[in-house]
């Protein structure tokens, strides 16, 4: 019972968006009676005893919060009880078991945290020696308190529970590739380094027995000790995973290892079962073809379970093909059917750790590749979650089991050959072991690391379950065994673990590097196999790589057909390595452009460098300088966007360009199908968005110079409106600018272009010069929304909207995310990135197109803009708004003039404002600039659109001065 | 082990080769019979198209350019000498080879274990591999599943990420460094004891450790 429950309770912890109605719909219908109102009702309380500690009631209770909430519930609530009326009542029996549970779980995360709380500790001790460690003293105080011992690790629930967690992670998160090139090292470990200690370990302890260094109360003949040495001779997979996660030795060193705890299973199961059989019918009745069957017991049951891993991982990719609308419960399927296999593996009692261990391997690529991003963070977060306690669970336990005494009884004698012959034949069958394997090997395993894999032998909880579950009828010595084992168990995890790392640290063993591979050597890996297939081929020899390959036409042309969603299987896997590489740089471009932008030693650039490195302003350099290299796709910003020109469209995108988002937006929508999106990912989109805007701002403005040089005279408006718009955020471009030192190669005229940000500091510079140029006033309506505009972000002052930003088909809204990611080659994936990218390539879009026929628009966004910007100040707007709707106002005869003094008055209210900020934004006189100024050309636009004749300047000029 | 040193003698230079190659007698025995098999005329030299009846390596994606590497330019036939020295470039790296400053590089160092990889893809060896050059692997390699955009940018990406001269290209020191953690993998031809049969074994990554006492 407690078993179910601790499973459920797992579950429902670690889902617990799905399980709530899980359990309560698995939940017969009278139990949910009893559940539902929680004693409201006489029913229910009388139905409360009998139920006690029902898994579907105690779970859904036990979810969230241990149980504790649950009693208040029923204490609050309950109003009949025995005769009279009662307020509380103490419900002890009802919650008990997922009760006591949780409180093992809760001891056993903050046991954790504790722990990690001092960092020198815990690169010195590991995890796993604190546990039992913690067991022991646990044990201990729960000896004295009660005279007994309760709590014991139960070999059933270690089996049917905590062990298939754990094995479940290492399975599904095996290194697929690294296993199978190491496949024939480690079942050799595995098969025969484990036949070769379980023998030698129990023949070496019967001849000692024989020679009398155990002691006579040892009743234990041939069998029983080979049964004991078959039992103690395997390597654990708990212990090995717990102790080699904290030292981090070489991949193959660690694949090794860890590939023979696994895969050692079948061995040890048919050797404890053939035993055991062999114990229970007696030595004296074992006939020859009893061997016989015990060799064929073992083929089927390594055999049979990797089949049954198999199945299991073919129906599980199978299933996944089909899980597109139940996105949710993507990862319940992978839990279940992995799980599904451990036990369907242990029904036919084969060997359920192969059986599990191979289904995730198997069904893992497949998986990964049908089930969504998120799903796929679940999974890995889940099965993480789910491996780390079931390994404390088993840590703890194996401590406080120690402590029951009068479960053990010792005999020095044994236990120190114990010892001994595990150690020693360790030693002697790694090193016989690799000297055979080393003549296949092209990297020969080093001595080093055979003293590493010797001394990595680790034993644990697999052991003690084992010998725990013998039958004492049968084996007399069984308490002896098992003090032996808590002995084995309890050095090699604690000693041998304690100093394996300085070990390591000592001969120097490579270590395990956490690089991520990079696109080359994505490439580069698949050409040398290709290679090196094909020179097998002209050496005429079928070596691995030949029959690697055979395997991977087969994969292609029929497991994946079967296996994986038409989507996917058309993606190639360079492709998808590639668009994982972009991701990832994607996120660190982010990351780093936060860091860019507040940065000081990056915002003063010194003029030297960049005059030496004429013009550079491509994203692609400022990311190669920066060591990240995304790059840009050029052959989507070529594709003209369908240019359908609507207004409102435009007006929304002002808005949202413009106002600056609140960050608190809570989602009261609920769904249990669908993931809302998360407050933080929308922030990061808008950081993204502003972030690329930025920088595509200023790639755009070179390249459209680059290109319409017949036109720069007529843009240094624009560019310097542009440029004021930014500059109280002077060192965003500044700054990203002044990293990129590249030269850009497809920019011949590069003599002919300043760099950008010397022009920059100087219009900042002559700043008040430039009013009085008689050109000032044409400058006022734009940048007094651009002043206003930066006010209101002032954060991440955007860009006043460029002519391609309206083109954008931002109708859809910025809120939510697009259905879908885009089919085509772009560069970067996620849907939120995707959408920041489109936005961004499509201002890059506009360069293309001229300006002139997009003044409507242009003059539309103005209007719209300006009653949003300045609402106090609704008649300028609308001013504003009828001057460029149509020139000739009807209040005056030189409607320009009338609008920009309005403006004028407008600006100069704000300059008074903040007079710092739209000081800075004065436009210097177009005199002043230089030929390669930067520019932009949607600023420019709106300047050619609501900018009156030349003839108005003077009248608007005074009043805009401060 | 008569019948070793009859084939043997059948071999001219042996001697020599053996030392170049560092393959033993019965590797050479091994390759002899296999070049004997793959030249099925008995010319004594082999054509592309003796390589080209192999049936695999036409399944091969980039089985041309590595047919290709057999023959050096302008040569229409390989013989003997030829074949084993290219093929010992798939030797495994001598760990314990004497440190001698004057002798000649071994074929098989890692060095040249890498130039015979750079030289599939830059096919005008003008050492570089440029953009179409890494277009046309790629394309090879990946087939129809991916579109012309898609693997263009790869290509990009690529050579962007190992270009660190800024020419647009990957010379061979830029190829080397991108391979710098790629643990390399090699043949390693290995004799059973007490046996004849050569066994050519997929031998496993070297480790990164290994790798940089190699460079």
């Amino acid at each position: 019972m407690r078993g179910l429950s601790l499973l459920l309770f797992i579950t429902v912890a670690n889902e617990a968006t799905t399980d709530l109605s899980v359990t309560g719909a698995s939940v017969p219908p009278e139990l949910e009676v009893s559940a539902a109102p929680a004693g409201t009702s006489p029913v229910a309380s009388r139905y409360v005893p009998e139920e006690y500690g029902h898994p579907g009631i105690a779970q859904a209770r036990s979810a969230e919060e241990p149980a504790a909430p649950s009693t208040e519930d029923g204490e609050s609530s309950h109003q009949h009880g025995g005769g009279g009326y009662r307020i509380v009542q103490w419900e002890w029996s009802y919650v008990q078991t997922p009760y006591i549970i949780a409180s093992w779980l809760l001891v056993a995360s903050v046991a954790k945290i504790l722990f990690h709380f001092s960092q020198r500790f815990t690169t010195a001790v590991p995890e796993s020696c604190m546990l039992i460690l913690l067991g022991l003293v646990l044990g201990a105080v729960v000896l004295i308190a009660s005279k007994k011992q309760p709590y014991q690790l139960d070999p059933g629930l270690f089996f049917l529970f905590l062990l298939p967690t754990i094995v479940g992670d290492a399975g599904y998160f095996m290194p697929a590739r690294l296993f199978f090139d190491n496949l024939g090292a480690i079942l050799m470990y595995a098969v025969v380094g484990t036949l070769w200690n379980a023998f030698c370990t129990g023949f070496c302890l019967y001849g000692v027995k024989m020679a009398g260094v155990i002691d006579e109360k040892v009743n234990a003949g041939l069998m029983d000790f080979l049964l004991f040495g078959a039992l103690i001779s395997a390597v654990d997979p708990v212990a090995v995973i717990a102790v080699f996660e904290e030292v981090h030795v070489n991949e193959t060193l660690f694949i090794i290892v860890f590939g023979e705890s696994l895969l050692n299973d079948a061995v040890t199961v048919v050797l404890y079962k053939v035993y055991i059989s062999f114990v229970e019918v007696g030595p004296g009745n074992v006939y020859t073809a009893d061997y016989f069957k015990g060799i064929a017991s073992f083929l089927i049951v390594s055999i049979g379970g990797t089949l049954v891993g198999l199945i299991f991982a073919i129906i599980l990719a199978f299933v996944t093909r089909f899980t597109k609308n139940v996105r949710i419960i993507e990862p319940l399927f992978i839990f279940l059917l992995v799980y599904l296999a451990y036990l369907t593996a242990e029904l036919f009692s084969l060997s359920a750790i192969l059986s599990m261990t191979f289904c995730g391997i198997g069904c893992n690529k497949y998986v990964e590749a049908n089930i969504s991003q998120k799903s796929r963070t679940t999974v890995k977060y889940t099965m993480k979650t789910l491996a780390s306690i079931a390994e404390t669970i088993i840590f703890i336990f194996l401590g406080i089991s120690a402590v029951d005494k009068s479960k053990w009884a010792w005999d020095t004698g044994l236990v120190v050959s114990t010892l001994i012959f595990i150690l020693v034949f360790r030693a002697v069958g790694v090193a016989g072991q690799t000297w055979f394997l080393n003549w296949f090997r092209l990297v020969p395993l080093e001595k080093i690391d055979q003293v590493v894999m010797s001394y990595g032998g680790l034993r644990g909880a697999v052991a003690f379950a084992l010998v725990v579950l013998l039958d004492k009828e049968h084996v007399k010595a069984k308490d002896y065994f098992v003090a032996t084992t808590i002995v084995v168990v309890f050095f090699t995890v604690m000693f041998q673990g304690l100093t394996i790392k300085p070990l390591v640290k000592w001969l120097k063993v490579p270590r395990s590097t956490n690089r991520k591979p990079t696109i080359n050597e994505e490439i580069h890996e698949r050409a040398f196999d290709h290679i090196l297939t094909a020179v097998e081929d002209i050496a005429g020899l079928n070596g691995y790589h030949h029959w690697r390959d055979k395997w991977e036409q087969f994969d292609k042309n029929y497991l994946s057909k079967l296996l994986l969603r038409k989507s996917v299987y058309h993606k190639s896997e360079l492709w998808e390595a590639y668009q994982k590489i972009n991701i990832r740089d994607a996120i660190s471009v982010i990351d780093q452009g936060g860091n860019v932008l507040t940065s000081a030693r990056l915002s003063l650039p010194s003029m030297a460098s960049r005059t030496s490195f004429p013009e550079v302003t491509n994203v692609t350099n400022y990311l190669r300088e920066n060591g990240s290299g995304v790059c840009l796709d050029l052959q989507v910003i070529d594709t003209v966007p369908g240019a359908k020109i609507e207004e409102d469209l435009e007006t929304h995108h002002v808005l949202v360009e413009n106002l600056y988002k609140p960050r608190r937006q809570y989602q009261s929508h609920y769904s249990r199908h669908f993931m809302t999106v998360g407050e933080k990912e929308r922030q990061d989109r808008e950081v993204f968005q502003r972030n690329m805007h930025n920088r595509l701002e200023s790639f755009k403005s070179t390249r459209y110079k680059r290109h319409k040089k017949d036109r720069s005279q007529k843009k240094r408006k624009g560019s310097d409106a542009k440029e004021q718009d930014t500059s109280d955020k002077p060192r965003r471009n500044v700054s990203w600018q002044d990293k990129d030192p590249v030269v850009v190669p497809m920019a011949p005229e590069e003599d002919k272009h300043d760099p950008p940000e010397p022009d920059k500091d100087d219009d900042v510079g002559i700043t008040f010069v430039a009013r009085k140029a008689p050109e000032t006033p044409k400058e006022r309506p734009k940048s007094v929304p651009a002043a206003l505009d930066g006010c209101q972000s002032p954060v991440a002052a955007p860009p006043s909207p460029t002519c391609g930003e309206k083109n954008l088909p931002w109708k859809s809204g910025m809120g939510s995310l697009p259905p879908c990611v885009s089919v085509e080659a772009t560069k970067i994936i996620p849907i939120d990135l995707q959408q920041a990218w489109d936005q961004s390539i499509s201002s890059l879009e506009s360069l293309a197109s001229p300006p002139e026929p997009q003044h409507p628009r242009v003059s539309a966004v103005s209007s719209l803009g300006g009653p949003v910007w300045t609402p106090a100040k609704g008649k300028s707007g609308a001013g504003s708004g009828s001057n460029t709707g149509s020139p000739s106002s009807l209040q005056f005869k030189f409607p320009t003039g009338k609008e920009d003094e309005e403006e004028g008055t407008l600006s100069q209210r704000q300059q008074e404002m903040q007079a710092l900020m739209s000081s800075l934004r004065q436009p210097p006189p177009p005199a002043t600039q230089s030929a390669g100024k930067r520019r932009n050309p949607c600023v420019y636009l709106r300047s050619l659109v609501t900018v009156p004749p030349s003839g108005a300047e003077p009248q608007s000029r005074k009043p805009t001065q401060l | 082990m008569g019948s070793t040193n009859s084939t043997l003698l059948k071999i001219p230079n042996v001697e020599v080769l053996m030392q170049e190659t560092g393959f033993s007698p019965a590797h050479i025995i091994r390759l002899h019979d296999r070049f004997k098999a793959l030249d099925k005329e008995g010319r004594g030299h082999l054509c592309p198209h003796d390589f080209g009846a192999i049936k695999e390596l036409a399944m091969n994606p980039i089985g041309d350019r590595i047919i290709g590497a057999f023959f050096s330019p302008g040569k229409e036939t390989v013989d003997f000498h030829t074949f084993v020295k290219i093929l010992a470039h798939f030797r495994p790296v001598d760990k314990d080879r004497p440190k001698e400053p004057n002798s000649p590089e071994p074929i098989n160092s890692r060095s040249n274990k890498l130039k015979f990889a750079f030289q599939l893809y830059d096919q005008d060896k003008d050492g570089k591999i440029s953009r179409d050059e890494l277009l046309q692997v790629l394309r090879a390699m990946l087939g129809m599943q991916v579109t012309d955009e898609q693997l263009e940018s790869i290509a990009d990406r690529t050579i962007q990420e190992a270009d660190l001269d800024r020419d647009d290209t990957i010379s061979f020191e830029e190829f080397r460094k991108a391979c710098k953690h790629k643990r390399f993998t090699m043949f390693r031809f290995c004799i059973r004891p007490g046996e004849r049969k050569l066994m050519l074994t997929l031998c496993h990554w070297s480790s990164e450790l290994q790798d940089q006492h190699e460079l």
